[in-house]
């Protein structure tokens, strides 16, 4: 809990290793992408290495983006039938109850309670936005988030990537993408500025779980950014890895792609989160803890 | 409303026949040449005119009109003039108005002082979403954000010319600019073929010169050697598709569209016979929001993939750039003066229309209290959609739009029923007063400002209407700037 007595825990080291391929049912020609993979050093996390391959011929260019995310041009540089990007590092985490602590902000905050055509309430989201009222915002934000928490079950078949905030809520049900659309549509309502995250997620309990994963940040007075995972109903910890930020899923994407061609597109994610001992093993050979379950049309 | 004043009469009122004695002095040549002329023979030269356009094949297609494409505006042969002491006015106060918005929009991307001074609120231009976050701390080429302005200009008395509207996105209108002189050219040429400098009219020709010369004075940094200019048009079926090609044309620079082009290695380079070309700075008539699906709209089919990325590089200029919306936009317009002001240390030399600003909830409870005699905009719209002309709407019009304020008062912005100044226009009753605006055009460039001496005139073709868009039925005049000298050439 944000600035709960159990405040910071011990380091976390957690390894990261997530491949994503794209297959086009022909070869897709003027592939060209946006590349968010890339996590920025922080309070709550210490970057010890981080790799990403695009297995391609093409031209990278590394830029910082609006928000301050640093992100990846990627051109190739001819037609492909399949496309992997492998991310693959190794973080040190530490849990300060979801205080993101001060970065350099690029953006000013109002911009953060700018409506987007994917956070873009209706009357339901509005009307349930207002029922939440607390004179604390710390308060009010935790109530947001384990309201949404209890109102939206996990479900990973009645959505896709561009669902919208409204709707996702709408049916009650989403995963952590549209939860975390609702809870940035919500506090804006609330006039809290809001924006959201992608990264990667490894629960030390749960080391199977999908490592990519989405939630939000509220800024809240006095304590700046606070990451709140209206998937998990917790302020975000020592399990996740924040990479990305944004108004919407689409300003934060891991990947943002255009294509002329190449007909339906699979995607495949094969997933190797993990968290490791905070002291790697004397022999400095990883455990392989879990082995990397391939899951078709997977979603982030 | 009283009566309106007059460009050739002042308030004099219409006259039987026009007296060369009894106009403004800059109209005495033309009146001369009305009292000469019958009406069977302006209706000639009306003809002849519409012959010429026909010929060129100039229309305009007008959204939500099946038969658009091959509409024509209309077009009045009888000039809008303005005297040489009249536009050096004028143009001091676009060149002022032009440097504050693109002051403003360096600012609002940048150091944000405007907003740290408090002249406008923050959220007016943070929650605007004009306001494009990808441009902050971006520098243009030169500095310059606006290389192609067009401000709407109306005037209500004999010195008192009032910006209507800014147009800093990508204004349209320059190419009737050209068409109309070149057409009037044919038609009148002893009128208007006077040396300058002794009150002849002043060209409006060069304009497609001294817009490449001002595209290719803000090459970006990764430009080597000459720069290569090329023209984006989000395609024929646009209303001003005539108008790209017809400047691409005339600049003699390569007129694409997105499918011509596409971004690798952060450069821009467009598809040619002879392989890939770069290109350094593109003239863009396609919206922001179209530009670029990877970090706009993701559906657009117009855009091109990395075209930001090119820019923010330093590999291409965009002319205008992204996010000049911020400046042009309803709701900021009426903080204007108050921006001329800021940056430019003097008092605004064109005055705004008044304005209500109908998220302030006094302003709105004025507002709707006097709903029936006020011009209502969307603070977003444009073309004349949307609008709201209070003294020319049934009591229903007014009624329903009074909802849709109540709704969502942000939206919107009112301002007075101004008495547009008239300028005689041949009517199937001979020559009457219909009420024109004026759009000078301005380019800025890495080494300065430049005004075009004229401009496009729009006139509201309908008796009283003082709506005189295209998209609603309005047409055009030629408007001629003239040469100092005017008034000797007056009263000799």
């Amino acid at each position: 809990m944000a600035g709960g007595a159990d405040g910071h825990g011990a380091a976390v080291r957690l390894l990261i290793d997530h491949r994503t391929v794209y297959r086009y049912e022909g070869p897709a020609s003027a592939i060209v992408q946006v590349l968010r993979l890339t996590p920025r050093p922080g309070d709550s996390q210490a970057i010890l290495r981080w790799r990403v391959d695009v297995e391609a011929d093409g031209a990278i260019k590394p830029f910082t983006d609006a928000h301050g995310n640093l992100a990846h041009m990627f051109y190739a540089d001819a037609p492909l039938a399949e496309l992997a990007i492998h991310v693959e590092g190794e973080v040190l985490t530490t849990d300060r109850a979801g205080i993101v602590g001060a970065g350099e902000e690029l953006v000013p905050l109002g911009v953060y309670l700018r409506s987007t055509p994917l956070t873009t309430p209706d009357a339901a989201l509005a009307a349930f936005a207002r029922t939440i009222q607390h004179e604390s915002p710390l308060s009010q934000a935790h109530m947001l988030m384990e309201s949404i928490h209890r109102r939206m079950a996990f479900d990973p078949d009645v959505t896709h990537p561009a669902t919208d905030a409204a709707t996702a809520f709408r049916l009650g049900r989403g995963v952590c993408q549209d939860l975390s659309q609702v809870m940035v549509t919500a506090a804006r309502l609330l006039g809290i500025p809001a924006r959201y995250v992608s990264g990667h997620y490894a629960a030390p309990d749960h080391p199977e779980q999908e490592a990519a994963h989405a939630w939000a940040e509220l800024h809240l007075p006095g304590l700046g950014w606070v990451a709140f995972d209206p998937t998990h109903g917790i302020c975000a910890g020592e399990g996740h890895v924040r990479v990305a930020v944004g108004l919407d899923s689409l300003d934060a994407a891991p990947v943002r792609g255009t294509r002329r061609g190449g007909g339906a597109e699979r995607l495949s994610v094969q997933v190797h989160g993990r968290a490791a001992p905070a002291a790697p093993p004397a022999d400095g050979a990883e455990p392989d803890l879990f082995a990397g379950q391939e899951q078709q049309e997977q979603r982030q | 409303m009283g009566a309106a004043f007059d460009e050739m009469f002042g308030h004099g009122g219409y006259p039987e026949r026009v007296d060369p004695q009894a106009v403004r002095p800059a109209y005495a040549q033309v009146a001369a040449w009305l009292a000469a002329s019958s009406q069977e023979l302006l209706e000639t030269r009306r003809r002849q005119a519409e012959l010429f356009f026909r010929r060129i094949g100039i229309t305009f297609a007008v959204y939500g009109d099946p038969d658009a494409d091959e509409r024509l505006i209309p077009f009045d042969i009888i000039p809008r003039i303005i005297s040489a002491e009249e536009w050096a006015v004028v143009e001091e106060g676009l060149k002022q108005r032009v440097a504050a918005l693109n002051a403003f929009c360096a600012d609002v991307y940048g150091a944000r002082e405007i907003l740290r001074a408090g002249v406008l609120p923050e959220d007016l231009v943070f929650a605007n979403p004009q306001f494009c976050l990808h441009q902050l701390g971006f520098r243009p080429a030169g500095g310059v954000w606006v290389h192609i302005a067009g401000i709407d200009l109306v005037r209500t008395g004999p010195g008192e010319f009032l910006v209507l509207e800014d147009n800093a996105r990508t204004p349209s209108g320059v190419s009737y600019m050209l068409e109309n002189r070149e057409v009037m050219l044919r038609l009148v040429p002893e009128l208007i073929t006077g040396e300058t400098d002794e009150g002849g009219v002043r060209p409006v020709e060069t304009y497609p010169e001294q817009l490449y010369a001002t595209l290719r004075s803000v090459a970006p940094p990764g430009c080597r050697g000459e720069p290569t200019v090329a023209l984006l048009t989000p395609g024929l079926h646009n209303s001003a598709y005539y108008e790209h090609s017809f400047l691409a044309d005339k600049m003699g620079v390569e007129l694409v569209e997105g499918s011509d082009l596409f971004v690798h290695d952060d450069v821009l380079y467009m598809r040619t016979t002879a392989g890939p070309a770069r290109v350094d700075v593109l003239y863009r008539r396609v919206d922001d929001a179209f530009l670029d699906p990877l970090v706009f709209r993701p559906d657009s089919l117009l855009g091109i993939p990395g075209l930001v990325r090119a820019c923010h590089a330093g590999n291409l200029t965009l002319a205008n750039a992204i996010g000049t919306g911020i400046a042009d936009d309803k709701a900021i317009y009426s903080y204007m003066p108050e921006i001329v002001r800021f940056y430019t240390g003097r008092d605004p030399i064109l005055p705004n229309v008044p304005t209500w600003r109908c998220r302030e909830p006094e302003a709105l409870a004025e507002v709707l209290d006097r709903l029936p005699e006020l011009v209502v905009k969307e603070v977003d719209g444009s073309g004349g959609y949307g609008m709201l002309v209070g003294p020319h709407a049934t009591a229903a019009e007014v009624e329903a739009f009074r909802a849709k304020l109540r709704a969502d008062p942000a939206k919107f912005i009112a301002q007075p029923t101004l008495a547009l100044s008239t300028c005689p226009t041949l009517t199937d009753a001979g020559i009457a007063p219909r009420h024109v605006d004026l759009r000078p055009f301005i380019l800025t460039g890495a080494h300065g400002v430049t005004v075009i001496p004229g401009g496009l005139t729009r006139v509201a073709m309908r008796e009283g209407s003082l709506v005189v868009n295209s998209s609603q039925g309005g047409g055009t005049k030629d408007t001629w700037v003239l040469g100092p000298g005017t008034d000797a050439r007056a009263s000799s």
